[in-house]
């Protein structure tokens, strides 16, 4: 404990000022505009380069710093359409930078497929996808969780099923990590059972159970009745390979 | 009251002229003024502007920096010679001692702040500069108020200087802060975002809105509106009295 002098030693102007200090604070910033984030503020970003200086040897933390700014620039208060602000050529960009900046994060990816391709904009939406089928090539391994979610998004939202299987077809082909469950790189058969392309399924189940990366009885018994099923479609005449 | 408040702000001036202040802060306008030529050379475009927008970045910081290390070494020094306790042996109130301290460190900052601004006038219309640089003496006001609050009441030179750099970038970003919590993701707020939301109010109630003074737009856009202008303003007088009054009331207590 400091050694200090009891309070009635302090004079009481300066109590006086203390306080009138302290009232007129609290009266000013209650009275000041509240901040709020505008889609019109997000500028573009800067180049890697810049930002790298920036970061002073600190890039994943400038990246993580830059995703919270970003997600402020999301979610206005008051708003229930979120992003309709947006300038969303400028949103795709922040966000490469910061994967740039932090290759091994995961957040921009999550956040390009599960809150900006989200919106009810179907070019936002496919520029968004786009985006998240580009930065899976580049590390299939560490990002197929957001394009196996924009394989879904694809299919049920957009209905586009060419492009839904466009992204399955990539999640089949570039995963190569043991670790990655096999609903993964099996979302392409389904694809094709469901365009009809019965043909292609079925040697692709076919294919996958002779492989032996399915080690799970419960995902064999299941591959193994699909395929029977598409065998019996096949056999009633079901369309074939497209 | 006020004879004994000159000859103290005269002296404090002094020593920050006698540890070569000035100069340095000349060499640091200077470096800026040729690291941003070169990124000059190096832009394809709005050259002016960015050369304005870097230089004014960097002298912003630099004489925050500058000034808050002044003031906490300066302070400490005179704590540890006991120079302080020498002039709080006569017959002069500490409040005297306090405004002369203050008002020396004071003149200093305008005199960084005119010394900070004066080479912007090259890149962007001096009456944008003129009130760029008004802002920026505001903003360097309460630095100044608030290094000498801390370093009267915490006495050593990392904890002052830790809580002076803590406090200017707080200041500075404590809107987006208050952004990022009030727009979280999930419409359900649970308990644990609800207190975080109120004390990251509650701080801002009580720190001065810098992220709204001395704005780079201001040089290489348009000049801030006379409602800005009275804002940075009526920020700097309240934010002075209050820490004046803070800084006061720890000095009247404190035994020496």
């Amino acid at each position: 404990m400091r050694d200090e002098r009891p309070l009635s030693h302090v004079s009481g102007p300066v109590l006086a000022l203390l306080a009138a200090g302290l009232a007129l604070q609290i009266g000013l910033h209650a009275a000041a505009p509240q901040a709020r984030a505008k889609g019109a503020d997000l500028l573009p970003p800067p180049a890697t380069t810049l930002l790298r200086l920036a970061s002073l040897g600190e890039p994943i933390a400038l990246a993580k710093i830059l995703m919270l700014r970003l997600q402020a620039f999301d979610y206005q208060s008051g708003s229930k359409v979120p992003y309709k602000n947006l300038d969303y050529a400028r949103v795709e960009a922040w966000l490469s930078r910061i994967l740039e900046l932090d290759p091994e994060g995961q957040y921009p990816l999550l956040a390009a497929s599960r809150l900006y391709a989200e919106v009810p904009d179907e070019a936002r939406q496919r520029s968004m996808l786009d985006f998240v089928y580009r930065a899976f090539l580049q590390d299939p391994n560490r990002r197929w969780p957001w394009l196996a979610h924009a394989t879904f998004l694809a299919k049920h939202r957009l209905k586009d099923m060419d492009l839904a299987l466009k992204y399955a077809a990539a999640l089949h082909t570039y995963i190569t990590a043991t670790d990655v469950p096999a609903w993964a790189s099996t979302m392409e058969i389904f694809i094709r059972e469901d365009l009809n392309e019965l043909e292609t399924a079925r040697v692709m189940i076919g294919g996958l159970l002779a492989s032996g990366r399915i080690t799970d009885r419960a995902e064999l018994n299941f591959l193994d009745g699909r395929l029977r099923e598409i065998e019996e479609r096949l056999k009633q005449g079901g369309p074939r390979k497209r | 009251m006020l004879h004994p408040i000159l000859p103290i702000a005269r002296y404090t001036l002094l020593e920050a002229l006698r540890n070569r202040l000035l100069w340095l802060a000349l060499i640091l306008v200077a470096a800026g003024l040729a690291f941003t030529q070169f990124l000059q050379q190096v832009a394809i475009t709005e050259s002016n502007e960015m050369q304005a927008a870097l230089l004014a970045a960097l002298v912003r910081v630099g004489s925050v920096f500058m000034l808050a290390s002044f003031v906490v070494t300066s302070m400490v020094r005179e704590f540890n010679d006991k120079v302080m306790e020498l002039i709080l042996s006569r017959p002069m109130r500490r409040s005297s001692y306090f405004f002369g301290k203050l008002a020396g460190y004071a003149a200093l900052a305008l005199a960084l702040a005119l010394i900070s601004s004066l080479p912007l006038a090259m890149f962007a219309p001096a009456p944008q500069v003129a009130l760029w640089g008004l802002s920026l003496a505001c903003e360097l006001l309460i630095i100044t108020a608030f290094a000498l609050f801390c370093v009267l009441s915490l006495t050593q030179v990392i904890s002052a200087l830790a809580a002076v750099a803590g406090f200017y970038l707080l200041s500075r970003s404590i809107s987006a802060l208050q952004i990022m919590a009030a727009n979280p993701l999930s419409d359900a707020l649970s308990l644990g975002q609800h207190v975080v939301n109120f004390v990251i109010d509650a701080i801002a109630f009580l720190l001065p809105g810098l992220d709204r003074m001395t704005q780079t737009g201001w040089l290489i856009y348009s000049a801030p509106s006379p409602s800005e202008i009275i804002g940075v303003l009526a920020q700097t007088a309240v934010y002075l009295l209050l820490l004046c009054g803070a800084a006061l009331f720890d000095l009247q207590r404190k035994n020496f």
